[in-house]
C-alpha cells in the first residue's frame, strides 16, 4: 500500500505547491505593481464578475472530487482485506501492546509476521481507546474497549519497523510503542514454532470452554440447552427478533459476553453474560475455538489453527439450520 | 491635501469620548458600553493567551530532544492539554467576536449598542467564570485528557481535575451562546435607516455567520461536557463499553460542535481580512455577495463534516465515504474566499502598511491550511495521517496562520480607532514579519514530521525525528519574539502614540466617519446610509499613505 498512498500524497503535496505559489506570486505581484503611489489613492473600482466567480468555484470543485475519487479508491483496499490472511490478535492496554499469534504464540510490544503475507490484525482495548499506527506501512487504526476493529497490512520488506500508539491514552501513551519484525517466512515459521508450550489458541478455548461450563449447555449433540456451536461460524442465523445476523468475530464476542442482547431464535435467555468473568484473551481463545468447531464454507477461509480440527471436518447439523 | 501634510493641522483626540466616560473602576467592570466590554475581553484573552502560550513555550523545549527529560510524562501531558484547552476555549472561540466583533458590529451597522447590553457584560463575566474554572482546574492538578476530553479515557482512567475543566468549558458555553444572540438580533434589528442587508461590511456577514454557530452549536458542546462531568461522578456508563456504553458516541458529540468550532475561530477572521483587504487597496471586495455567502455555507456544511475526525475510530466505510466527500465541499467557499481577496488587489491602491501585511499573511497561510485540509478529508491518506503532527502543523495553520493573523490584523488596523492613538509602525512591520517567518519555521516542519510518522502528544520521540523537532522549536522562539512586541508597542502607544484622527487609514466604513476613540453613543446622530459599502470616492483625504 505504502507507494500507492504516496503516489497520492506527492500528487496532493504537487497541487498544494501549484495553488500556493499561484496564490503567493499573484499576491506579490499586485502588491508591488499596485502599490499606493500617493496618500490619497484610490483603487480602480470593481465589483467583481460573475464569470469569474463561477470558474473559481467550479474548478475547485472539480479538482476536490478528482481527489475524493482518488482516495475512495485507496480507502477500499483498505477497508477490504484480502480473502486469504494470516490473523493475528491484538489486544491494547495501558501502556502495552499484546498479540496472540493463532498457534498459541504470544509476545509483547513485538509484532512477527511473515513477509509477503496479508496480515490482518483483529483488535480490541481492555480500557481505554488506543491506536495501532505502522507508519512503514501507512496502517492506523483505533482500537476501542468493548469491540474489535480491524486492519490489513501485507508487509513487502523484511525488516523491523515502528509501531506507535496513536490514539491519546494516558501517561505512558508515548511509551505505548513496538516493533514489527517483518521475516522471511522461513524464518518465521522457526520463530512461531518457539515456546508454544501453552499450545494454540484454540485448545487454550476448548479448555476454557470446560473450565467456564460452556459445555454443560454447548454440546454437539443438540441436546443441550445451547444451541450446537459446530459449523456456527461464518453462518447467517435468524435471531428471536426475526433479525438476520452473520456470526462473525463480533457477534461472538457479543454472545459470549452479553448473550441476552441478542438471542438466536427458539432459544431462552438463559446463558450468564461472561461480561467481567473473561479476560479480553480469553474471549480470544473462546472464539478460535468455536472457528476451530467448523466454519462455514462461504466465510472467509482461517488458517486451520493447529491443534484444532479442520475446518468443516466436524460439522454437525445444529438447530439452527432449521433457521436458515 | 496630503502632499501638503507638514502644514496640515495635526489631529487631535476629541474631548469627550468613551473611555473618559468614566474613570472607576466601577465605571468599567459594571458598564454596558459594547466598545468597553470590548476592551474587557481583549485584556481577558490577552491573558489566557500569554498562559496558552507559556504552555506551548513548555511543549516545544520538552520536544527539542528525543528523550522526555525536560517534564514528567505527566506533567508533559498536563501542558499540551492545558495549552489546549486555554487556546482554543479561552482565546481563539472568544478572540475576536469577543473584542472586535464587540467593538465594531454596532458601529459599522450604524448603532448606539448591541441589541442586549446587559447581557453582553453578563456573558463576559460569564466567560470570566468559566475562565475561573479553567484556571482553577490547572492550579488544581491540572487536565490530562488533551482539550478533546476523550472517552473512556476522560470518564473513567484520567485522575486530573476533569470535573472542573469540563465546568469551565460548559459555562463558557453559554457566553458563547449569549453572545452569537446577541449579534443576531444587532444585526437584524439595530441597523442604520438605508443599512441594507447588502450595504453591510462582509465583517459583520461573518459575525452573523458565526453566531448561528454559536448559537446551534455550542449546546451540544455543553451536553457532551455534562455527560462526561456526571459519567465521572455517578458512573451512568453512557460512554462504558463494559456496560452496554459507547466511547464513540462522545466523540460524534463532541465534533459535532467542535468541528464547526473551527469556523466560529476562523469565519471571524475571515471578515477581518475582507476588511483588510478592501482597506488596503482602497476598492470594494471583489465579489462581495460571493464572499458574504461562502460565510453562510462555510457555516452550513460546516455542521456536516464532523465525521471526518473518526475516519479509523471503527467508522462504518459509508459513514466515512460521506463525511469525506462533505469535507470536500466545505474547501470551496474556502477557496473562493481567497480568490476574492486575491483578486480585490487587482489594481488596487495597495498600502504597505501593517494591517496589509497581516491580510497578506493571511492568505499566504490559509491557503495552505486549507489544501493541506484536502489531505486530510481523503480517507485512504487521513487513515496515515490522522494523530500525527501532520494534523498539528494542519490545524495550527488555520487556527494560528488563519484565526490569530486576522486578530493582529484587525487589532492594528482598528487600534487607532479603539485607543485614538497609532502604535509605531516599524516595529509592528517587524513584528508581523517576525510571526510570518516564525510560525512557517514552528509549523511547516511538522507537516513532513508528521508524514514521517510522528504521532501527535508524545512526550518522547525516535531520535530520527529530532531534526526536524528542533527547527520546530527553533522557529517557537521567533514567533514568541513576534507575539511579546506588539504586546509591548501597543500598550507604550496608549500613552505615547501619534494621535491618529478619525479616519487615519482613508478608509470607507461607518467606524471611520466618527471620532477616534469614538463617543459613548457612538455618533453623534443616527447615520442615514446612502452608499454599498467599501464605496470610495475618487479621491480621500490622505493621513497615514
Ligand atoms: C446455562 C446454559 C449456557 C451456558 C453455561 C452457556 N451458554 Fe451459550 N448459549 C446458551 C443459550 C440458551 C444460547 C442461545 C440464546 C442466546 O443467544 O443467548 C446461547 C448462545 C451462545 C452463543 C451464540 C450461538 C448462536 O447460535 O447464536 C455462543 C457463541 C455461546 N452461547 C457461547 C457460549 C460460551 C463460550 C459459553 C461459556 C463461556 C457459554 N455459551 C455458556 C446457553 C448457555
Ligand atoms: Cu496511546
Ligand atoms: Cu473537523
Amino acid at each position: 500500500m505504502a507507494p500507492r498512498v504516496d503516489a497520492f500524497y506527492l500528487f496532493l503535496v504537487g497541487l498544494t505547491a501549484f495553488f500556493s505559489i499561484l496564490i503567493a506570486l499573484t499576491v506579490i505581484f499586485y502588491f508591488v505593481k499596485y502599490r499606493r503611489r500617493s496618500p490619497d489613492q484610490v483603487g480602480t473600482r470593481i465589483e467583481g464578475g460573475m464569470a469569474l466567480e463561477i470558474t473559481w468555484s467550479v474548478i475547485p470543485l472539480l479538482i476536490t472530487m478528482v481527489i475524493f475519487g482518488w482516495s475512495t479508491n485507496l480507502f477500499f483496499a483498505f477497508t477490504r482485506p484480502p480473502a486469504e490472511t494470516l490473523n493475528i490478535y491484538v489486544v491494547g492496554k495501558q501502556w502495552m501492546w499484546k498479540f496472540q499469534h493463532l498457534n498459541g504464540q504470544r509476545e509483547i510490544n513485538e509484532l512477527h509476521v511473515p513477509v509477503g503475507r496479508n496480515v490482518k490484525l483483529i483488535m480490541t482495548s481492555e480500557d481505554v481507546i488506543h491506536d495501532v499506527f505502522v507508519p512503514a506501512f501507512r496502517v492506523k487504526a483505533d482500537v476501542l474497549p468493548g469491540r474489535y476493529t480491524h486492519m490489513w497490512f501485507n508487509p513487502t520488506k523484511p525488516g523491523r519497523y515502528h509501531l506507535f500508539c496513536a490514539e491519546y491514552c494516558g501517561t505512558k501513551h508515548s511509551g505505548m510503542i513496538g516493533e514489527v519484525v517483518v521475516q522471511e517466512p522461513a524464518e518465521y515459521e522457526a520463530w512461531l514454532a518457539t515456546g508454544r508450550a501453552e499450545g494454540s489458541l484454540a485448545s487454550a478455548g476448548g479448555k476454557l470452554f470446560q473450565d467456564l461450563a460452556c459445555n454443560t449447555c454447548h454440546r454437539p449433540d443438540a441436546v443441550g440447552r445451547g444451541p450446537v456451536l459446530q459449523g456456527l461460524f461464518g453462518r447467517q442465523i435468524t435471531l428471536g427478533d426475526g433479525g438476520r445476523q452473520t456470526v462473525d468475530e463480533a457477534y461472538l464476542r457479543e454472545s459470549i459476553l452479553t448473550p441476552n442482547m441478542k438471542l438466536t431464535q427458539g432459544f431462552q435467555p438463559v446463558m450468564p453474560a461472561y461480561q467481567g468473568l473473561v479476560t479480553e484473551e480469553g474471549v480470544l481463545q473462546l472464539i478460535e475455538y468455536v472457528k476451530s468447531l467448523g466454519t462455514q464454507p462461504q466465510s472467509q477461509p482461517v488458517r486451520p489453527a493447529s491443534g484444532g480440527p479442520a475446518p468443516g471436518e466436524t460439522h454437525t447439523p445444529s438447530p439452527n439450520e432449521v433457521n436458515r | 491635501m496630503a502632499s501638503t501634510a507638514p502644514i496640515a493641522p495635526l489631529p487631535t483626540l476629541p474631548k469627550k469620548h468613551y473611555l473618559n466616560d468614566g474613570t472607576t473602576v466601577a465605571s468599567w467592570l459594571l458598564t454596558r458600553d459594547h466598545k468597553r466590554i470590548a476592551l474587557l475581553y481583549l485584556v481577558a484573552v490577552t491573558v489566557f493567551f500569554v498562559i496558552g502560550g507559556l504552555f506551548a513555550v513548555l511543549v516545544r523545549l520538552e520536544l527539542a530532544t528525543p528523550a522526555g527529560d525536560l517534564l514528567s510524562d505527566d506533567s508533559y501531558n498536563k501542558v499540551f492539554t492545558m495549552h489546549g484547552v486555554m487556546m482554543v476555549f479561552f482565546f481563539l472561540i472568544p478572540a475576536i467576536p469577543g473584542t472586535l466583533g464587540n467593538f465594531l458590529i454596532p458601529i459599522m451597522i450604524g448603532a448606539k449598542d448591541l441589541a442586549f447590553p446587559k447581557l453582553n457584560l453578563a456573558s463576559w463575566y460569564i466567560f470570566m467564570i468559566g475562565a475561573t474554572f479553567g484556571t482553577y482546574s490547572v492550579l488544581n492538578g491540572g487536565l490530562d485528557t488533551g482539550w478533546t476530553f476523550y472517552t473512556p479515557f476522560s470518564t473513567v482512567a484520567s485522575t486530573s481535575a476533569v470535573v472542573p475543566a469540563a465546568l469551565g468549558v460548559f459555562i463558557n458555553g453559554f457566553s458563547s451562546i449569549l453572545t452569537g444572540l446577541n449579534f443576531i438580533v444587532t444585526i437584524h434589528r439595530m441597523r442604520a435607516p438605508g443599512m441594507t442587508w447588502f450595504r453591510l461590511p462582509l465583517f459583520v456577514w461573518s459575525h452573523y455567520a458565526t453566531s448561528l454557530i454559536m448559537v446551534l452549536g455550542t449546546p451540544v458542546l455543553a451536553i457532551t461536557v455534562v455527560l462526561v462531568a456526571a459519567e465521572r461522578i455517578f458512573s451512568f456508563g453512557i460512554f462504558d463499553a463494559n456496560r452496554g456504553g459507547d466511547p464513540v458516541l462522545f466523540q460524534h458529540l463532541f465534533w459535532f460542535y467542535s468541528h464547526p468550532a473551527v469556523y466560529i475561530m476562523v469565519l471571524p477572521a475571515m471578515g477581518v481580512m475582507s476588511e483588510l483587504v478592501a482597506a488596503s487597496c482602497r476598492k470594494p471586495v471583489f465579489g462581495y455577495t460571493f464572499v458574504a455567502f461562502a460565510s453562510l455555507a462555510i457555516a452550513i456544511i460546516g455542521f456536516f463534516v464532523w465525521g471526518h475526525h473518526m475516519f479509523v475510530a471503527g467508522q462504518s466505510v459509508y459513514a466515512a465515504l460521506i463525511f469525506s466527500i462533505l469535507s470536500f465541499l466545505v474547501a470551496v467557499p474556502s477557496a473562493v474566499k481567497v480568490f476574492n481577496w486575491t483578486a480585490t488587489m487587482y489594481k488596487g491602491a495597495v498600502s504597505w502598511q501593517t494591517p496589509t501585511l497581516y491580510a497578506i499573511g493571511f492568505i499566504g497561510l490559509f491557503t495552505i491550511g486549507g489544501l493541506t485540509g484536502l489531505f486530510l478529508s481523503s480517507v485512504g491518506l487521513d487513515i496515515h495521517l490522522t494523530d500525527t503532527y501532520f494534523i498539528v502543523a494542519h490545524f495550527h495553520y488555520i487556527m494560528v496562520g488563519g484565526t490569530i493573523m486576522g486578530y493582529l490584523g484587525g487589532i492594528h488596523f482598528w487600534w487607532p480607532k479603539m485607543t485614538g492613538r497609532m502604535y509605531n509602525e516599524l516595529l509592528a512591520k517587524i513584528s508581523a514579519a517576525l510571526i510570518f517567518f516564525g510560525f512557517n519555521l514552528t509549523f511547516f516542519p511538522q507537516f513532513v514530521v508528521g508524514y514521517l510518522g510522528m504521532p501527535r502528544r508524545y512526550h518522547a520521540y525516535p531520535p530520527e525525528f529530532q531534526m526536524l523537532n528542533v527547527l520546530s522549536s527553533a522557529g517557537a522562539s521567533i514567533l514568541a519574539v513576534g507575539y511579546a512586541l506588539p504586546l509591548s508597542y501597543l500598550i507604550y502607544s496608549l500613552k505615547y502614540g501619534k494621535v491618529a484622527g478619525n479616519n487615519p487609514w482613508g478608509a470607507v466604513g461607518l467606524e471611520w466617519t466618527t471620532t477616534s476613540p469614538p463617543p459613548t453613543a457612538n455618533f453623534e446622530e443616527t447615520p442615514l446610509v446612502t452608499w454599498d459599502a467599501y464605496e470610495y470616492p475618487a479621491r480621500v483625504e490622505g493621513h497615514v499613505a
